[in-house]
């Protein structure tokens, strides 16, 4: 007990807490519709793209967060009309531009200054070095996300569920599937500090699919990974500390835990239902 | 004054003319079926009135008191569908954001509202169990309850039973034509099921590539169009009635005789 008290004395554990908590929170609620819209991958391939854009950020000696909060909202865009439009199929579209970004920001990178610790620490996260400024800025766009998603949640619901019944009855279902690019992108490019580049989809994909092993209705497969999210972050962080090992990949192993917990819990309740 | 009126619409898809010209009326309490063989352009009709398409020329005028938020679809299920979390209470719930807006969260009427067509359509006991996990009729029951909550006037119903078993589809069909007789709600639908389509519908759009047949039910199984698509090499009891029908036209004879005689 006292060990974690010691833990949280310091002051870049308190920091990864305050920044990881509304992080892990967005990924969960923006997972379920992405899952269910079968748009799981473009985490991915927005997370390529942060990575080409804060290469290029760094090369130029520009603020990380400023270039690549735009650039992955454009992609954003792009990857879900790209899909819409059906000439290149949304799984090949999101291959295209991530692979693409991904060594356009390695190139970059490399001819700029040598592949320096911060770009390493984009690539597989780096939270317990956050600098101030930018955790004020993750903690403020995530309590953003947070509210749009609470106040879109109807929507987003609808739209998720049925496009084109909400088209056909009046709604204006492509400004909603904008609403969600637009905070998927965000909460992608926040939580590339913590889970990096490369790890950073599973934040989005696993609380929801976990959730989804138990839960049957919309609302509470919402609020359970929300949770599932929140402690399989703390609880990451915390063994990461003590083990000593890498913070977002111990993170993303929490996660396969509960995902085989509830995966076995669901297999065991099933004979009970009948 | 029609509650629905299509003038020369042409539609294409894939830059393929689908159909050419094609002018009908649908009057206010209407029932109307579309059919036609695979490929005839039932279901790009569809998507044109829904707007979810775009017409290549000619208009859709609805009338005054329709508005694009007035109008209650039932869509063909898709596969995402098939394993999403969500309560029945929830999808009937969400046919209600059409009259939100952008304001947030729903109201208490859109929660009394839901409830009440869900009590309509006989699930109300099934409103916190999971969509997925219900059968086909049951499915259909609740994309009904939500599609009644979008509208009170315009019904427009994509193949409604396709993967229903007989007992359901008779069922749906049944639901279908007490909403349009008793609360007066205006039914388009599309339909492979010809013989349903003659029994339930007072309005038959054949859509085909070469002829077109729109009217009433009682011409079209008259006509030679009709006739050719009902009882064309089928010889089930359904086919067999309405081939008898068809046959018997002593009530024609009868009616132009007293016609003639005033």
């Amino acid at each position: 007990m006292n060990e974690l008290f010691e833990m949280f004395s310091f002051s870049f554990m308190q920091r990864a807490l305050i920044v990881g908590i509304p992080v892990a929170l967005c990924a969960a609620l923006l997972g379920v519709s992405l899952v269910l819209k079968r748009y799981a991958m473009i985490g991915d391939g927005l997370s390529h793209v942060g990575f080409g854009a804060l290469a290029i950020a760094s090369a130029f000696n520009l603020a990380p967060l400023w270039v690549s909060v735009p650039v992955v909202i454009i992609a954003a865009f792009l990857l879900l009309r790209l899909s819409e439009s059906s000439k290149i199929k949304g799984d090949s579209a999101i291959a295209l531009i991530s692979s693409g970004a991904l060594a356009i920001g390695v190139v970059v990178a490399t001819v700029g200054n040598g592949m320096n610790t911060d770009l390493s620490n984009y690539l597989f996260g780096s939270i317990l070095s956050t600098s101030q400024s930018d955790a004020i800025m993750s903690v403020c766009l995530s309590v953003v996300v947070i509210l749009l998603f609470i106040f879109f949640y109807g929507k987003i619901f609808a739209v998720t569920f049925d496009e084109s019944f909400s088209k056909a009855t009046g709604v204006n279902s492509g400004a909603y599937n904008m609403v969600i690019a637009l905070l998927t992108a965000l909460t992608i490019v926040i939580g590339m500090r913590i889970m990096g580049t490369l790890l950073i989809s599973s934040l989005i994909i696993f609380p929801a699919l976990t959730s989804m092993r138990l839960c049957k209705t919309y609302k509470s497969v919402i609020i359970s990974s929300s949770l599932v999210s929140v402690i399989c972050f703390v609880s990451g962080l915390i063994a990461s500390y003590f083990l000593e090992t890498p913070t977002g990949a111990t993170i993303v192993i929490v996660n396969m835990i509960v995902f085989f917990l509830f995966t076995a819990i669901s297999y065991c309740i099933k004979p009970l239902r009948g | 004054m029609p509650i629905l009126k299509c003038e020369n619409i042409s539609m294409s898809y894939d830059g393929i003319t689908v159909f050419n010209d094609l002018s009908f009326d649908v009057e206010g309490g209407d029932y109307l079926c579309i059919v036609g063989e695979n490929g005839s352009g039932k279901s790009t009709l569809m998507k044109g009135l829904l707007g979810l398409r775009p017409l290549k020329s000619g208009n859709i005028i609805y009338s005054d008191g329709l508005k694009r938020d007035e109008i209650g679809y039932l869509p063909q299920q898709t596969g995402a569908q098939k394993d999403f979390p969500a309560s029945v209470y929830e999808v009937v719930l969400s046919g209600r954001l059409n009259r939100r807006g952008l304001k947030p969260f729903y109201s208490k009427e859109d929660k009394t509202a839901a409830v009440q067509n869900m009590q309509r359509l006989g699930i109300d006991s099934l409103k916190n169990r999971c969509y997925k996990e219900l059968s086909g009729g049951q499915q259909q029951r609740v994309l009904l309850a939500r599609a009644l909550c979008a509208t009170s006037k315009l019904l427009i119903l994509d193949e409604p039973v396709t993967g229903l078993d007989p007992i359901a589809a008779s069922e749906m069909y049944a639901l279908i034509k007490k909403l349009n007789s008793e609360n007066g709600i205006t039914v388009i639908m599309v339909s492979h099921d010809i013989i349903a389509a003659v029994d339930n519908a007072d309005h038959i759009l054949h859509l085909s590539n070469k002829e077109l047949f729109f009217g009433t039910t009682e011409d079209y199984t008259h006509s030679e169009i009709g006739s050719r698509f009902l009882y064309h090499n089928c010889h089930c009891d359904g086919c067999e009635r309405h081939s008898r029908y068809h046959h018997d036209s002593s009530h024609i004879h009868k009616y132009e005789g007293d016609g003639r005689n005033e």
